[in-house]
């Protein structure tokens, strides 16, 4: 639902062709601009009050039901409930009047709940007190008072009412800080700065006199992008036009920090802002077993349907002969017998429709929603899945998915932050083919180290020196950290130097690293004042840069700039980027040292920078003042002129040298991609890191292993041959072995099997992607799908968020349509997790963005483990029994019913009573399954976290094929059969009582049903492998229920019912002799067929699942306990940490190793290398 | 289209939406129930643990079906009460628009039902404008024959078997389903206002002679009333009781049956029967049980057998399943 595509789409009809506005113009305070500018249009704008809710009070009830009756499932029951209202049906209206109302009011409740939850919130939201500015006043006002053009005073701590362009703050330097905690979930403090000229404004007087306007775009939901402009008007000259970006932006939201107090001016309100905009529902997903679900009922509904017509052409067949339709003992009325024909046969139709309508049962729908909503409950719960350290716990933002994640095939992992810590830390640097370890400093001093064989010069010249120097302030410049002078900041992260205690705060982890390394170096960088950044060098003199300009940060150029103007005058250009950015605009420095060293270390899975730099002469500064400005100001396509502009800066660079930083893998992150592998589910890394430093990762998370052959599909290639000969050079490899591959795949990563590993980066998929001329696009994605489905491993490189999602939908779509999980943590992952079939997100340092996208998150990758191979089996054992069951016991319900009818006459004759008929759904076979649904477990947990391959039993939708759907369905028939006729052939013209009194029609319904409730009840126990208390309370619970409520149903002339046809019937069964014998006799035929299914199967031809639970497994196993308790969980895992002698996986272990002995390596301080 | 506030993290108590402030530790409660590890009994339907239980339902079902059976023929034998039946065929009691074609209120005596019967009843409601008593399709076409059973003697003079007519219906209903409507000691007087039947031949109140046994309290019409499950049914007529125990209640020799027919059968292809039974424990004579327990029983006991042998051969192949009984 793209809401803001309507919006403007409405915006533009409305608003007619000449004057519809892609920006607006807002006037501050309300003042009208001096005459001679433009003329005054005054905008319609939303108050500032927010309505997340969907209801009022007097709309609930008609747009509750609306939305209800949507569902083709409760249309469905309406029609059939309208049906029964009308026409002379078998079954009274109430049968499935009352299930489809519990319905409804349960989900009409719930509903109400939440809007009102959200009422509540709004209100709180919308009344909270605002200070306004009003003819330089402070006022106090509502927040949901507040318009658009106001002049707004937060405090500090407290949070932005509404979307403002920051004027003023109390700050000398117009600056603020802000967290986004609640937008994104960065808890990092950003800084914002204010407009230039009205930074001056600090009091309500001096701002309540601001005359000025400000033009910016429509509301947009991106957060991170503004584009505007403010004409600040003096003295009544020419206004002063200033650019507004989103770094002048107070979003609604987030949180004032650190700064007394701040104006602003309100430009989005309401449910324009920019949260609100990104509040807007996501698409629905839905499952496989939904569709599976989905599928079998258009089955049953066929079913049906021809039930009916088939018992609609017999009745008119059978009452071809008068004395059948209208014997003399059984006349019809005078207006039924004057009723047209086809009418007649119509309602007959429907009458039938009605009859068996509990095929499809209402109550399948609720207990599905329940199971899934009070089920997703067990994922919350996990502690397994809590992480200490954040103290994070996983969430489920979406229930509709739990099985889901059972059925999962190829998993797309980000790399950074999802499989490594994101917690960076600086290794070493490279300036010139001179290798810098920060860790082995003495005294602040880098020492050069002249017995390093790789170094090309031992004692660096001056010249050498000078360049040093300025790659460390090079590092010490570019960036955008700030230092937080107090120490009460969210997650600290302390300089790991004790003596200088600042603390850096960035939101790219990389580059604190970056500047607590240098800090190590010798460079510490102490603060950016009034617009010159502080450095502290070697000689702890204190240097002062002007910072003129920063080139931002983005992940298509991938590397900022910054420009700074030296105390002496000296205006540097400092840049640093990614290998690939740098190296093409550089024209000098020793540019193929520094490649090899950044291949080498990109190698062993460090993240490098490249740094350079330009000296700029001051009519160049200018030159590149007025391209930025201009940039800048544009209201169109701002952000392609700033990337012209950028373009056009950035070059001619000086290389200076390059930056390894290394992040670390997550815990157990090896151990889980093992263990997914063996699962069964293929495992992609889809990264934005360079091709090295991904393959490093993935080696170190045995993605692939030593013996994994490498095919490479890359840009180098292609540029050698064509794309298509490389494809086919290796599908040609890959296929040679497709032969051996297809068994042996199922049964394990066998280790003489040849497997491949695919590495592929950015532009070779675009490529792929890319539709041929000939019009043929589908070919090569055809070949490239094969080659990848050979392939045990891919690894996607250089990849753009938007390609992820391409790459997740191009399998996704794929001729298999296999279930695809993404995970990831960034903002860049979010398309690829709302793309794939399951989105996880892992709430980790780069923001909440894609856990607040995801359907779960998770604090940890590891964790992915226990939420697939036992949270995702076993929902999806849990609801596929659900589903199978729903269907079987309705069949076994409905058919005799069905049976009925050929010996009623084709009279629609009902075989239960209606009590019967309403409450076997909702009552009798309900709960035992809604709890089996939530407690089963066919293996222990244990089990299936330490041998991953009984996922692959579930695989591919394994227990809802059509070949078990039948075989449920059959079975449902066959124990229908029995039911009837077993009851047919028992009161056959009989007697069965020992005072020779005769059982009416009621009593042989009862018998039916009362056999049928224990049967159905009975077969579920024996699926049961996991009986604890409840279970066993509520299955005998439920037959209990039955009999007394039998008791009492049949015990009692009830007053408000006009018949009592049930009156003392089942207690008349019950002192039958043979009632009982017929009982016991058909629920053991009933039942045995399936138990004898089972043990068969079980002995014949095992699955993995039932060679696990078979009890000489369990004994040789210590840790799955019968009788598990907690205590003995924990002794468990204890055995189980030493048995994994497994040692943590690590990166570059040589560097470890170095760093953990620091008094070794102190005289060899300095490792030069050249390779 | 529909702006959502995230309703579900307010509701599930998730993430608390209050900006600024840091989550407090949303630590899980380490219970049995929450872990998922509540103490189990966990069965396993393996060939080892059926094995036992299919020869236990074969060395159950058998000795019981054989003990039905048994009982069941023995049941010709004319011992002990004797129960008089008449059957009907093709006669479908249990026909919808015939089921519900009665009134339970007016049958259970009260007094609005009786002059104002259920339309459920159409179109035995009224008659001739006065409300029919008891109205509806079943009593209009209670059977109205009337057998009478005579031995003849030697003497080739018949001797009429005493009949019974009262227990033949369900205590219940004759006691409290069925009830006459209030009034006075005339039973004539309490259905004043009422017409019989169309088909009857005399009004409700005229059925029996006994009080207690007339109106609708009547036991041939109670069981008339008791629809029947299928379109071939038998009704309790009439029991024979034993007089003593020196003597069978129906010594051997020949016998009458008296029919006095009113009851019309042949336009729907119908037929009547009279049935003399005695019966058991189990009640009348009807061999599917016997018979059903003996084959499910022996199909059990073969079952087990195979998986006897099974068992036996597989357990020796395969290497993970050690099945022991």
């Amino acid at each position: 639902m793209d809401c803001s595509l309507v919006r403007t789409l409405v915006h533009r009809y409305c608003a007619g062709e000449e004057n519809w506005v892609d920006s607006r113009t807002i006037y501050v305070g309300h003042r009208e601009p001096p005459p001679g500018a433009e003329a005054y249009i005054p905008q319609r704008y939303p108050d500032n009050r927010i309505v997340s809710s969907k209801y009022t009070f007097w709309n609930f009830i008609p747009k509750n039901l609306f939305e209800q009756f949507r569902r083709v499932a409760n249309f469905y029951f309406l029609i059939i409930f309208l049906v029964q209202l009308i026409i002379d049906t078998p079954t009274s209206p109430v049968t499935s009047g009352l299930p489809l109302f519990f319905v409804i009011t349960v989900t009409a409740i719930k509903q109400g709940y939440e809007d009102w939850l959200r009422h509540k919130a709004d209100n709180a939201m919308n009344q909270c007190p605002v200070h306004f500015i009003q003819h330089g006043k402070l006022v106090r006002k509502q927040s949901r008072k507040l318009r658009v053009g106001d002049i707004v005073m937060v405090k500090e701590d407290e949070t932005f009412p509404c979307d403002l362009i920051f004027l003023s703050s109390n700050r000398g330097d117009g600056t603020c800080h802000v967290t986004t905690a609640s937008l994104d979930g960065e808890s990092s403090h950003k800084t914002h700065y204010a407009v230039q000229d009205t930074k001056g404004f600090h009091t309500e007087e001096d701002i309540g006199g601001l005359h000025a306007t400000i033009e910016c775009e429509q509301p947009q939901p991106d957060l991170y992008k503004f584009v505007g402009r403010i004409n600040v008007y003096s003295d009544l000259n020419d206004p002063v036009v200033r650019p507004l970006g989103s770094e002048n932006l107070l979003l609604r939201g987030a949180t004032l920090k650190n700064t007394e107090k701040i104006f602003g001016v309100a430009i989005y309100t309401g449910m324009e802002t920019k949260m609100a905009l990104n509040y807007q529902s996501k698409s629905q997903k839905r499952s496989a077993v939904e569709k599976s679900m989905n599928a079998f009922l258009i089955v049953y509904l066929c079913i049906l349907i021809s039930k009916a017509l088939i018992n609609t052409v017999l009745k008119y067949v059978w009452q071809s002969e008068p004395f059948r339709d209208e014997p003399w003992y059984n006349r019809k009325t005078e207006s039924e017998r004057q009723r047209n024909l086809f009418l007649k046969a119509f309602t007959d139709f429907l009458a039938f429709m009605v009859l068996f309508n509990y095929i499809i049962p209402v109550s399948m729908y609720v207990t599905v929603e329940m199971q899934k909503f009070l089920g997703s409950y067990f994922i919350t719960w996990d502690e397994d899945m809590f992480d200490e350290e954040t103290g994070e716990g996983p969430l489920v933002n979406t229930s509709d998915l739990n099985e889901e994640l059972g059925q999962v095939e190829y998993i797309f992992t980000d790399k950074t932050g999802t499989l490594t810590e994101n917690n960076m830390e600086f290794k070493e640097c490279c300036i010139e083919g001179h290798v810098y370890v920060p860790h082995v400093i003495c005294n602040g001093q880098v020492l050069p180290e002249s017995s390093g064989i790789d170094m090309i010069d031992s004692s660096p010249s001056v010249n050498g020196r000078e360049r040093e120097e300025l790659f460390f302030r090079a590092l010490c410049l570019c960036h955008t950290v700030q230092v937080k002078d107090d120490d009460s900041v969210d997650g600290p992260r302390k300089s790991p130097d004790g003596g200088r205690s600042c603390v850096y705060i960035s939101s790219s982890p990389d580059e604190v690293a970056l500047v607590e390394g240098v800090q190590r170096l010798g460079f510490t960088y102490l603060r950016l004042k009034d617009n010159y950044m502080e450095i502290l060098n070697r000689e702890n003199h204190v240097e002062r840069f002007e910072l003129l300009e920063i080139l931002s940060f983005d992940s298509v150029r991938r590397r900022m700039s910054v420009i700074v103007k030296s105390a002496t005058g000296e205006i540097y250009l400092f840049c640093k980027g990614a290998d690939s950015s740098i190296f093409p605009r550089v024209i000098e420095g020793k540019v193929d040292q520094i490649r090899a060293r950044v291949e080498r270390n990109a190698v062993e899975g460090l993240r490098t920078l490249c740094v350079a730099y330009k000296r700029l002469i001051q009519e160049e500064y200018e030159g590149i003042c007025k391209l930025l400005q201009a940039a800048k100001v544009a209201l169109q396509d701002r952000e392609k002129k700033l990337a012209e502009a950028y373009e056009q800066i950035e070059k001619d660079l000086t290389l200076l040298g390059a930056t390894a930083v290394e992040d670390r893998l997550q815990e157990k992150a090896a151990d889980t991609i093992e263990a997914l592998q063996k699962a069964g589910i293929k495992v992609w890394v889809l990264t934005g890191d360079k091709m090295e430093t991904a393959a490093a990762t993935c080696y170190a998370c045995k993605l692939f292993r030593r013996n994994t052959q490498l095919l490479e599909l890359t840009t180098k290639r292609i540029e050698e041959q064509s794309l298509h000969d490389v494809l086919f050079e290796l599908s040609k490899t890959v296929l040679r072995h497709s032969g051996s591959l297809t068994r042996d795949n199922l049964s394990g990563l066998s280790a003489d099997m040849q497997d491949y590993g695919l590495i592929i980066d950015g532009a070779a998929l675009s490529l792929i992607m890319k539709p041929r001329e000939d019009g043929s696009s589908g070919n090569y994605r055809e070949l490239f799908l094969e080659i990848c489905r050979s392939c045990s491993a891919v690894l996607c490189c250089r990849m753009a968020p938007l390609q992820k999602a391409q790459i997740v939908k191009l399998i996704k779509f794929s001729k298999e349509h296999p279930i695809t999980l993404a995970i990831g943590d960034g903002a860049n992952d979010v398309s690829m997790i709302l793309e794939a079939h399951v989105g996880i997100g892992v709430i980790g340092k780069e923001g909440r963005q894609a856990a607040r996208n995801s359907d779960y998150a998770i604090p940890k990758f590891k964790h992915l483990k226990k939420m697939l191979l036992v949270h995702g089996h076993f929902y999806y054992i849990r609801i596929s029994e659900l589903v199978q069951y729903f269907f079987y016991k309705n069949v076994c319900f409905i058919f005799p019913q069905f049976l009925y009818q050929f010996f009623c006459g084709f009279s629609q004759q009902t075989l239960y009573d209606t009590a019967y008929l309403t409450l076997y759904n909702i009552s009798f076979t309900s709960l035992p399954i809604l709890l089996y649904s939530l407690m089963e477990q066919h293996v222990g947990i244990d089990v299936l976290k330490r041998d991953p391959t009984l996922y692959r039993d579930v695989a591919k939708n394994a227990l809802l094929r059509w070949r078990v759907f039948i075989y449920w369905t059959l079975l449902g028939l066959f124990d229908a059969l029995v039911f009837f006729f077993g009851a047919y052939f028992v009161f056959e013209n009989t007697t069965v009582t020992s005072n020779g009194q005769i059982f009416g029609n009621w009593t042989f319904g009862t018998l039916v049903f009362t056999v049928m409730v224990f049967t159905v009840t009975l077969k579920l126990a024996l699926d049961t492998h996991y009986w604890t208390w409840i279970n066993h309370f509520v299955i005998w619970g439920s037959l209990l229920f039955y009999v007394v409520f039998s008791l009492l149903w049949g015990g009692v002339i009830w007053p408000f019912l006009n018949y009592q046809r049930m009156y003392y019937v089942f207690i008349q069964m019950l002192s039958s002799g043979p009632a009982w014998l017929a009982i016991v006799l058909l629920v053991t035929v009933s039942l045995l067929p399936d138990v004898l299914k089972k043990v068969l199967c079980r002995q014949l031809w095992p699955t993995a699942t039932e060679r696990v639970q078979s009890p000489g497994y369990q004994s040789t196993c210590p840790s799955a306990a019968w009788y598990s308790s907690h205590s003995q969980q924990v002794t468990l895992a204890a055995w189980k940490e030493k048995v994994s002698t497994e040692p943590p996986p690590t990166l570059g272990s040589s560097h470890h190793h170095c760093s953990s002995i620091p008094s070794h390596s102190c005289p060899r301080s300095r490792v030069g290398m050249l390779v | 289209m529909a702006m959502n506030y995230n309703a579900k993290d307010e509701v599930d108590g998730g993430p608390p939406c209050a900006p600024g402030g840091t989550a407090k530790t949303r630590r899980p409660d380490n219970t049995a129930f929450k872990q998922q590890r509540l103490p189990a009994w966990q069965p396993i339907l393996t060939a080892g643990t059926v094995l036992p239980i299919f020869f236990i339902i074969g060395l159950i079902f058998i000795p019981i079906g054989i003990g039905i059976f048994v009982t069941s023929n023995n049941i010709r034998e004319i011992e002990g009460n004797v129960f008089m039946y008449y059957g009907l065929s093709n006669f479908y009691q249990n026909h919808r628009r015939y089921v519900k074609s009665r009134d339970d209120s007016q049958l259970n005596g009260d007094s609005s039902a009786l002059l104002n019967p259920s339309k459920e009843c159409e179109p035995y409601r009224r008659n001739e404008d006065k409300p029919i008593a008891p109205c509806g399709a079943i009593a209009n076409s209670m059977f109205n024959d009337t057998l009478e059973l005579f031995l003849i003697g030697n003497d080739s003079y018949p001797i009429p078997i005493a009949l019974k007519k009262k227990g033949i219906a369900w205590w219940t209903d004759k006691n409290v389903k069925f009830r006459n409507p209030p009034g006075g000691d005339n039973l004539e007087e309490r259905f004043k206002g009422t017409t019989k039947p169309v088909n009857w031949l005399k009004p409700v109140y005229m059925l029996d002679s006994d009080p207690d046994n007339n109106g609708f309290i009547n036991e041939d019409f109670i069981v008339w009333m008791r629809t029947a499950a299928l379109p071939t049914f038998r009704k309790l007529y009439r029991l024979i009781e034993r007089k003593n125990d020196l003597h069978p209640t129906l010594p051997a020799g020949r016998y009458s049956l008296n029919v006095t027919y009113n009851y019309p059968v042949h336009y729907f292809d119908g037929r009547k029967r009279m049935i003399l039974s005695t019966i058991s424990w189990m009640g009348g004579k009807n061999p599917f049980l016997g018979i059903a327990y003996i084959a499910v029983g022996s199909i059990s006991f073969l079952l087990g057998v195979v998986l006897l042998v099974i068992n036996h051969k597989y357990r020796n192949s395969s290497n993970t399943a050690d099945i022991t009984i």
